[in-house]
């Protein structure tokens, strides 16, 4: 009866249906844990294929359904399910493999709405970090042109993304790619219509509402600020992954000289950036 | 110990295990074999963990030799010619290259990977538990890397034990099963459009992901969805229409809606289609899904029921025919396979 187990979920997927607001022009502003006093609703649960669940909060940018994946992510930390082998936190769901030979779809499912809809709790050790940038120049090539584009100065576009108060919302794409939630209104732009095919190590760049931490080097679509010397992701180093999805960022404008030995430290395993509380 | 000298060889070929998956929250990519199936039908036939550290050998031909000692090892997946100093060697079958001889291997027939699995297994330092290569995030060992020729293995001296040859069920040509979704419902008439249309791969596809060629895939509310995970076998639509079914060096996380996902039992023989075939999907159910990836997970645990001694290896007609039956067949891979793929749909989001 495949077809039923499949229908069973519908009223998973309906209970929270919303319209589809995919555009940037749409994303709800963050809101405070008092909004979440409301009763939860109902995440939609959806198929990834045979050995994972999308647990979906929303499907915008929305800081509400980025915390609400952050503390189901915790809550299963907490509470083990047999069968579960990893999750995987995005922006606006959590993906949960699972071994289907040790626990099936709909027990799985049943559970999965059950842990999401507890209260919220906030995050007992948030970590802070601060993240050194150097901003533009050879660094940060497009920092000129966004300054232009938004009838602004550079110095005032890195004044504006260093106020900053970041959360690591989701990590993805490849290793340390931290994508960050809390980027001034001020600074959204469309990201680039060519993507370039290869950026630098260390990218800090903007694309969309979100501001970005890249870790090696790979393509990208985003306006490029700076760089950092810290290495989200980095072998042979304890810890191998820096960043962690909840934590806490903020940015230090450094100048080239300064760039250039933490680069060397970083090369040699230190971590560069500050821990500022946890 | 032995060395096992990488003559000459492809593009597309690495040292690939089982994978490395824990690590997807960090942005880290499982990797691990194309086809799982002929990994572990490979290492079982030389006496390995079905999932030990083999070579992945792409579509193109390779050359092998062993060096300071005898070298025990078997080949499974994509067919090909295949031969030892002259004599031709056969597919799901155990031999030993002798000292200095040549192991010549052809372009891939019907499909588009081969295992060679080393008894004794490929030696290395696995990060994150794998030696799998992953040349992006600087993983894989003995080299993080695609093989090169004159790379060269340290490897188990041959054991000398009887080779041995395996009899695995019929692939079967049939359709390709998908469970629909997570975000099937992006689409509307183009989810039967995607289920009743003949698919082909196309050439500018790696281990990231396969492109499609097709009809173009419409979405209802436009190609950008906000970034979330991805599994192997996630087919995703992007904004020209035509779907990428993502692979096991994916990027973690993607930003264009996934119409379905490939189901676990058919990555493998998905994986094999060689560019240019024709292949459709079809719809399964949940249950259907999983009961095929029981059955698939049973067939991999009993492979080492299905081995045989081979006597005499050279006498081996049966084993011999299968290699040979296509000797002749111009293979459907060119030139223009496996190239580098742009980067547009490979972007973060």
């Amino acid at each position: 009866m495949p077809i039923n187990l499949l229908n069973s979920l519908d009223h998973f997927r309906e209970a929270n249906s919303t319209a589809a607001q995919n555009t940037l022009e749409n994303v709800d502003p963050p809101k405070s844990y008092e909004a979440m006093a409301a009763p939860l609703s109902l995440p939609r649960l959806l198929p990834s294929g045979d050995s994972a669940i999308t647990v979906e909060f929303s499907r915008n940018i929305d800081d509400t359904a980025n915390q609400r994946v952050l503390a189901l992510d915790r809550t299963l930390v907490r509470e083990t399910i047999t069968g579960v082998t990893e999750t995987v936190p995005t922006y606006r769901s959590l993906l949960v493999h699972y071994d289907p030979l040790q626990i099936g779809f709909d027990a799985l499912s049943e559970r999965l709405v059950t842990l999401a809809q507890l209260p919220v709790p906030p995050a007992t050790k948030t970590r802070r970090w601060r993240i050194p940038v150097v901003y533009g120049g050879e660094h940060g090539i497009d920092l000129e042109d966004v300054a232009k584009a938004l009838n602004t100065t550079p110095d005032d576009i890195v004044a504006r993304h260093v106020a900053g108060d970041y959360r690591v919302a989701m990590i993805g794409f490849t290793p340390g790619w931290s994508y960050l939630s809390g980027l001034n209104a001020s600074l959204q732009m469309p990201r680039r219509q060519n993507p370039r095919l290869l950026t630098p190590s260390g990218t800090i760049s903007i694309g969309g509402v979100q501001t970005g931490v890249q870790c090696l080097a790979g393509p990208s679509g985003w306006h490029l600020l700076g760089r950092t010397a810290v290495r989200t992701y980095q072998l042979h180093r304890d810890p191998t992954f820096l960043l962690e999805p909840g934590d806490q960022v903020t940015f230090a404008a450094v100048d080239a000289k300064t760039f250039a030995e933490q680069d060397r430290a970083a090369e040699a395993g230190e971590i560069v950036a500050k821990l500022m509380a946890s | 110990m032995s060395k096992f000298v990488i003559s000459a060889i492809g593009p597309a070929s690495s040292v690939q295990d089982g994978g490395r998956p824990g690590s997807q929250r960090y942005g880290l990519t499982p990797s691990g074999a194309m086809d799982r199936l002929a990994l572990a039908t490979a290492n079982v036939l030389v006496g390995n963990p079905p999932f030990a550290a083999a070579i992945e050998i792409g579509p193109f031909g390779a050359k092998f030799t062993a060096r300071d000692g005898a070298v025990r090892l078997a080949l499974a997946g994509a067919s090909r010619n295949a031969d030892i100093a002259g004599r031709a060697v056969a597919f799901d079958t155990s031999m030993t290259l002798r000292e200095g001889e040549i192991l010549t291997l052809g372009f891939a027939r019907g499909g588009s990977f081969s295992y060679l699995a080393i008894e004794g297994a490929v030696q290395g330092e696995p990060m994150f538990g794998s030696l799998a290569v992953n040349a992006r995030a600087g993983l894989g060992s003995p080299y993080p890397r695609p093989l090169q020729a004159g790379d060269e293995l340290q490897v188990s001296s041959a054991s000398g034990a009887a080779e041995r040859r395996i009899e695995l069920p019929a692939a079967g040509d049939t359709p390709i099963r998908v469970v629909m979704g997570p975000q099937d419902d992006e689409f509307d008439d183009a989810k039967a459009l995607f289920l009743d249309s003949e698919w082909k791969i196309s050439a500018t596809s790696d281990r990231m992901g396969y492109r499609l060629e097709g009809p173009v895939i419409k979405h209802l509310h436009g190609h950008n969805i906000v970034s979330d995970g991805t599994v192997n076998g996630s087919i995703q639509v992007p904004g020209n229409g035509q779907p990428i079914v993502l692979m096991p060096d994916r990027g973690t996380s993607g930003g264009y809606p996934k119409i379905a996902t490939v189901i676990s039992a058919d990555l493998g023989r998905f994986a094999q289609i060689p560019a240019g075939r024709g292949f459709r999907f079809q719809a399964v159910g949940m249950a259907e899904a999983q009961a095929e990836l029981r059955k698939f997970a049973e067939l991999l645990r009993t492979l080492p029921d299905r081995l045989h001694d081979i006597q005499n290896f050279d006498l081996n007609i049966e084993a011999l025919h299968d290699a040979n039956v296509a000797g002749a067949a111009v293979s459907a891979v060119d030139a223009a396979t496996w190239q580098i793929a742009s980067a547009a749909e490979f972007t973060p989001d």
